[in-house]
């Protein structure tokens, strides 16, 4: 029987990360993700986990650290917001060209400046193109069981990629919520033993890594990369499916949440969803056919599979909760249109930017946004696609 | 060092080794080790490894100094070695704090207003010193190599983290004959411009006493790099390098009577 | 390892650019960037071990009963480190024909 508790957005990663027992922990403390390496390290004082915890200097260090480890032939596991992920940066694409799995607990924040430590993805986004897989959690929940199925997709062989777990900054991070945790002897049997083929403390097989890889080599190492990534679909399916086995809790690339039927949708990601859903279910009792596709899996990013479920749509609505400061859309609205339009499905899309810095992010907001998007149904026309909501302006005539 | 050692297909290196960044050799280093412990202490591996990671000046006065400190303060069992060869030298001779005072250097370089760098050389040696740790030393190929020799087994079987600082000459970045490099060599240690000596948990004990200490002008001439501190009304630079190398040098002397003096 | 090359298809090289055959690079020989080369004169030499120590590329051969050899020029670059160390003339420097 699994355990029922009640543990904040951190505490449920912190206990998957005990639960699986890496070998090394290397972090820094930033806010909000500094409670996970807090509990963690008191797992390690107490002898509850064999983890050797590394109380590294800086984020840029942290990953280093992981880095080395991991390719010593160690599992390793981090976990930064913002800032620390900014300085990771460099760290973060050797990591993922090095073929590293290493794991990642990221509470999503907004990244400086002017400084504010509340949540909005900016973080996130800006290592969307670094080669890591990315799957993002609504509740706590999901940060834990996104985090108990990490490794699985990570280290197989015919991925071998770092993976971060994103979730809401204090929106989930600090909130306790309801939780059904695994027990400790079926998360070991479900996560495995990590036996990578070759690692530098191999004695039987000295190895190098991280060459000078000239013009003639660098091209076929990053079509390598990518060639991985898309390998990553149907591992992050095949682990879903074990994970349902184990628990009876369903994943996929995204949730489609009373979509089918629907006649506009918005596609969003994190906690989000979790208000989204409640509008959702307010303007279906008035029988409003409105839907949501929230999207778990951001990298690798399931293009045919989001056209094919949004293609019936009479208009949506894609929310970034980062500015991508380009006058073109967030990524996420990037993404989603251009899979639309490559799979040759026409549907109105328009973006919203919202929640930045912690903005509030509310139901009302949300439901106005499904109006708008019934006005484009019934007109067809899209007046301006680059939008917000939750932002203060001068009432324009 | 793995742009001249592993460049793919090949490596160099018979032992296992790694490159990440030029500025994170301790810390990607520190989470090797932190691995050899874990998986040592869970019965996942059972050989013993020792852990070396190299750095030039730039990666370890300058840009790597945090990563550095922080692995050295968390005790990790390492050898950090740098090899200091005073600049920026494979991007093509850029300044350094591991740069000597005056030195002509493609960023500092010797020019109408300012002749070269005008900063004084950053000792960090002593910053690894500062940092309490069991055994640090400062060394260079000198005669038949049993000061490295001997001060590299010192540092790899000392346990806990260790430093070693070797002086590492360029021929191109500081304008010398290549087939010079020994005769350099022992001019640096002769000028007491680079004193042999070692700290063992804190107790100072110099290697190498000249017996004649050689004028500073010895180890200066034959470096391009310092040519224009011989022009005439430069005179005063190559005294002022003097005081510095003489003041630098009686400290050395002072720590060590100091550090080793009866309780 | 060592028959990856410019031609090799991504499938076939290692990920990541791992290599896995520890000290393969003495594979590549890199004695053809001399242009200058040392003559080891073993009549004059007298064993003191102060040459070999200096070359930077482990050059100069030292057998069991630690007395040097000749020289091995697949790796040997010619930087003349070793002639100038010599206190016996026992190298000699000679362009290369």
């Amino acid at each position: 029987m699994s355990i029922r508790e009640r543990l904040s957005g951190n505490e449920a990663a912190a206990t998957a990360m005990k639960q699986i027992n890496p070998d090394v922990v290397a972090a820094f403390p930033i806010t909000p993700s500094t409670e996970i390496p807090q509990y963690f390290s008191n797992f390690v004082a107490n002898g509850t986990v064999d983890t050797e915890f590394v109380a590294v200097e800086s984020e840029h260090s942290a990953m280093s650290a992981c880095i080395g480890a991991e390719a010593a032939g160690a599992r390793a596991m981090t976990a930064t917001s913002a800032n620390g992920l900014s300085l990771m940066w460099e760290m973060i694409y050797i990591a993922s060209s090095l073929r590293l799995p290493i794991v990642l607990s990221l509470v999503n924040r907004a990244v400086s400046g002017p400084l504010n430590i509340h949540c909005d993805h900016s973080d996130a986004m800006g290592v969307r193109d670094a080669g890591w897989i990315m799957l993002f959690s609504e509740n706590n929940q999901e940060a834990y069981d996104n985090t108990l199925m990490a490794h699985r997709i990570a280290e197989h062989e015919n991925v071998r990629l770092p993976l971060m777990i994103c979730q809401d900054g204090f929106i989930t991070s600090h909130s306790i919520e309801n939780i059904e945790l695994v027990e400790d002897d079926k998360v070991k049997e479900f996560v495995g033993q990590y036996h990578p083929e070759h690692y530098l403390l191999n004695e039987k097989e000295p190895i190098a890594v991280g060459p000078l890889d000239v013009q003639s080599y660098l091209f076929e190492h990053k079509a390598q990369q990518a060639e991985a990534m898309k390998n990553a679909k149907e591992v992050i399916l095949e682990v879903a499916k074990d994970f349902e086995k184990m628990t009876g809790r369903s994943y996929g690339f995204f949730e489609a949440y009373q979509l089918d039927d629907a006649e506009v949708a918005v596609v969003c990601m994190n906690s989000t969803a979790g208000t989204t859903k409640f509008v959702v279910d307010e303007l279906r009792k008035q029988g409003i056919k409105a839907g949501l596709l929230k999207l778990r899996v951001f990298r690798p990013f399931p293009v045919e599979e989001i056209a094919n479920a949004l293609s019936h749509l009479k208009a949506i609505a894609i929310f970034d909760k980062a500015d991508s400061l380009n006058a073109a859309g967030g990524a996420l609205f990037e993404d989603v249109t251009s899979s639309l339009y490559v799979c040759n499905k026409q549907v109105p899309a328009v973006n919203y930017v919202y929640g930045i810095g912690g903005r509030d992010t509310k139901a009302d907001d949300i439901k106005k946004v499904y109006e708008e998007l019934f006005q484009i149904a019934k007109s067809g026309k899209i007046e301006n696609p680059f939008r917000y909501f939750g932002l203060r302006k001068e009432a324009q005539e | 060092m793995e742009v001249s050692t592993f460049i793919y297909p090949y490596t160099a290196w018979t032992d296992s080794f790694i490159h990440t960044a030029f500025e994170c050799a301790a810390a990607t280093l520190s989470g090797a080790e932190a691995a050899y412990q874990s998986m040592k202490k869970q019965g996942k591996i059972d050989n013993t490894t020792k852990f070396i990671a190299f750095g030039g000046d730039g990666g370890t006065y300058d840009i790597g100094i945090q990563s550095l400190s922080g692995a050295m303060e968390r005790g990790h069992d390492m050898v950090y070695v740098c090899y200091d060869n005073g600049a920026y030298m494979n991007t093509g001779i850029q300044r350094s704090s591991a740069t000597p005072k005056f030195a002509d250097t493609t960023t500092s370089p010797a020019g109408t207003k300012i002749p070269g760098k005008m900063q004084s050389r950053k000792d960090l040696t002593k910053i690894m010193v500062g940092h309490h740790l069991p055994y640090v030393a400062q060394t260079i190929g000198y005669m038949n190599f049993k000061d490295l020799y001997e001060k590299s087994e010192k540092a790899i079987y000392t346990e806990g983290p260790t430093f070693l600082n070797v002086l590492a000459p360029c021929p191109r970045g500081w304008g010398y004959p290549t087939d010079m490099l020994m005769q350099i060599n022992k001019l640096a240690v002769d000028t007491c411009y680079w004193p042999l000596y070692e700290v063992i948990d804190g107790k100072y004990k110099i290697n190498y006493k000249p017996a004649k200490k050689l004028p500073i002008e010895e180890f200066l001439r034959p470096q391009k790099r310092f040519k224009h501190m011989f022009k005439p009304g430069n005179e005063w630079m190559i005294e002022a390098f003097q005081k510095e190398v003489d003041a630098r040098w009686q400290e050395l002397l002072d720590l060590e009577e100091i550090t080793n003096r009866a309780e | 390892m060592t028959n990856i090359n410019a031609n090799t298809p991504m499938e076939k090289m290692t990920p990541g650019g791992d290599i896995y055959q520890a000290g393969n690079a003495k594979e590549f020989k890199t004695g053809d960037w001399r242009s200058i080369k040392p003559i080891f004169l073993s009549e004059k030499c007298k064993q003191c071990g102060l040459c070999f120590p200096v070359c930077p590329d482990d050059a100069i051969p030292v057998n069991k009963d630690f007395k040097r050899e000749d020289f091995n020029y697949d790796y040997c670059k010619g930087c003349g480190v070793c002639a100038k160390t010599c206190p016996f003339g026992a190298i000699e420097m000679k362009e290369e024909g």
